[in-house]
């Protein structure tokens, strides 16, 4: 065990897992965060919340994740290379751990000019492969990048993302070798609208033994609204919506039910694909329907371990 | 005029590992000027190779090696040498090592950190080539830089949000990391991105350290 949360003793077990997003709000209530994690509790493994994602001021992710600690709802931790040095990310992780969080997430940050403040500096000190490698040499040697000790343990479930839809493609399955190298745990994908081309990754992933040194959750975003099936589509970096996504819900009277109906079935046919050990949902503004497509994928209960 | 000094001949020949025959590239600009990469250095690395048993199989100085055309034209003589090595060594600033891969299928190492342009340019100038970051990544990354040509400065790309060989920050800029990748797939060197790059020393950058000239 690495930091003996949740979500590690249920991928470890070789369960199927499922996680969540939270995102935090633009504001100081902690209502909005308690509501979601309520909402989200019995339906998911551990709950995601996101670090002032595409670049947009929001409550602090190490403060979600306590509200929802708080609750007694295990969190994932998203920590972005974009606004911290390397000074500030130790100082974070160490305080993380101190307040009982075991799960972080790893990742670069969406640039700074996607957000509502595009004129910021972005930092990225060091980039997402050197955060898996520094956390892991703080959980494991106990010491800081400066090699000096740290006192205590610094117990870490690392994860990381991955989207197999970035380009140049032939280089995907290498660039998740490194991070594996480097010290990840677990995997969040981007989301999975095309299912055959996340196939053939996980093809190179498996063909490679990398489903066995590393956990792989596939991403899903249930779409709520054909305006955001086309926003994504076009502005969100990095998802790849292809067009007939878009059409189904265009040629439908109930687009939340089509929504719904499409997460559904590339759910169910990630399921399928060998080395995939469990789902990731990211539910923008959706959250209510997580419970709902957890128990309709035959998720539910989740297991306790 | 590019500030730039030699790296430590311990770096250079760690990287060099497995690279027997190398053909070294000085300037008679800068590199020349700043005594990291004229003539006198260009003999005194030959002998530190040759030294710890590399063949260095030829030398040249070029007036302005980021000059690209006068670089490619320079370069003609040697095609005959070339052909014998998988390998180029190149004292001078970071824009030198780019316009230099940028003219031969080979791999181009640098020989030196460049830690200023005290204001100048290089004779390359269509592109950031060089951020005077005072810490070479040339060698690791086909010779196209990471620092200066990826918007997150990623010395481990790329970042999920590279398509169709454009960054996701604006569609008029390359992604770095696709053209990296592009060119050690050519040069069959994807091997050189295996290992993890470690942070930065961003005190010897001109961006991140104090200023220096």
């Amino acid at each position: 065990m690495k930091a003996g949360t949740n979500l590690e003793r249920i991928l470890d077990s070789g369960e199927f897992a499922v996680t969540a997003e939270v995102g935090p709000p633009r504001g100081t209530s902690p209502n909005v965060v308690q509501r979601k994690g309520e909402l989200l509790k019995s339906c998911c493994d551990a709950i995601n919340v996101t670090d002032n994602q595409t670049a947009i001021v929001r409550m602090s992710s190490v403060s979600g994740c306590v509200l929802l600690n708080q609750l007694g709802i295990e969190p994932v931790m998203q920590m972005v290379c974009r606004d911290r040095n390397r000074i500030a990310i130790q100082s974070d992780i160490l305080g993380a751990v101190a307040l009982g969080i075991g799960n972080v997430l790893c990742l670069s940050g969406d640039y700074p000019s996607f957000g509502d403040h595009p004129t910021a500096k972005g930092v990225f000190d060091i980039d997402s492969i050197q955060l898996i490698q520094l956390l892991k040499q703080m959980r494991e040697e106990k010491k800081f990048l400066s090699g000096a000790n740290i006192s205590g343990e610094v117990p870490l479930f690392i994860g990381a993302a991955e989207n197999p839809y970035a380009d140049p493609f032939e280089y995907r399955t290498p660039r998740l070798a490194k991070k594996i190298a480097a010290g990840v745990d677990f995997i969040q994908t981007q989301a999975i609208f095309d299912v055959d081309k996340f196939a053939k990754w996980m093809k190179e992933v498996t063909d490679r033994g990398l489903d066995k040194k590393v956990h792989i959750l596939a991403g899903v975003i249930p779409i709520k609204t054909v305006g955001m099936g086309r926003y994504m589509k076009d502005n969100v970096p990095g998802v790849h919506v292809p067009d007939e996504v878009v059409t189904r819900m265009q040629d439908v009277k109930d687009v939340k039910e089509e929504g719904l109906k499409i997460c559904l079935e590339t759910i169910d046919q990630i399921k399928e694909i060998p080395g995939v050990h469990g789902i990731h949902i990211m539910a923008v503004g959706w959250e209510d329907m997580v419970p709902t497509i957890v128990e309709k994928a035959g998720l539910l209960p989740r297991p306790l371990i | 005029m590019l500030v730039s000094e030699q790296k430590p001949v311990e770096e250079i020949l760690r990287y060099l590992d497995g690279e027997n025959n190398i053909f070294l590239v000085g300037c008679k600009g800068c590199a020349e000027g700043f005594e990291s990469g004229g003539e006198p250095q260009v003999m005194e690395m030959k002998q530190k190779l040759e030294a710890e048993g590399k063949t260095v199989i030829g030398f040249t100085l070029i007036d302005m090696v980021c000059n690209q055309s006068l670089s490619r034209m320079k370069l003609i003589p040697y095609q005959q040498v070339l052909d014998g090595t998988n390998a180029l060594l190149c004292l001078t600033c970071g824009s030198g090592v780019q316009s230099l891969s940028s003219v031969v299928n080979k791999l181009v190492y640098p020989g030196c950190n460049t830690i200023s342009s005290v204001g100048g340019h290089a004779e390359w100038k269509e592109a950031e080539r060089c951020m005077e970051c005072g810490d070479c990544v040339l060698a690791y990354t086909g010779g196209i830089c990471p620092i200066a040509r990826c918007s997150k400065s990623m010395s481990n790309g790329p970042c999920g949000g590279s398509e169709n060989k454009q960054c996701e920050v604006n569609p008029g800029i390359d992604c770095a990391w696709h053209l990296i990748v592009e060119r050690l797939t050519k040069l069959g060197r994807l091997d050189k991105l295996e290992e993890v790059i470690p942070p930065k020393n961003w005190g010897v950058s001109l961006t991140g350290g104090p200023p220096r000239y």
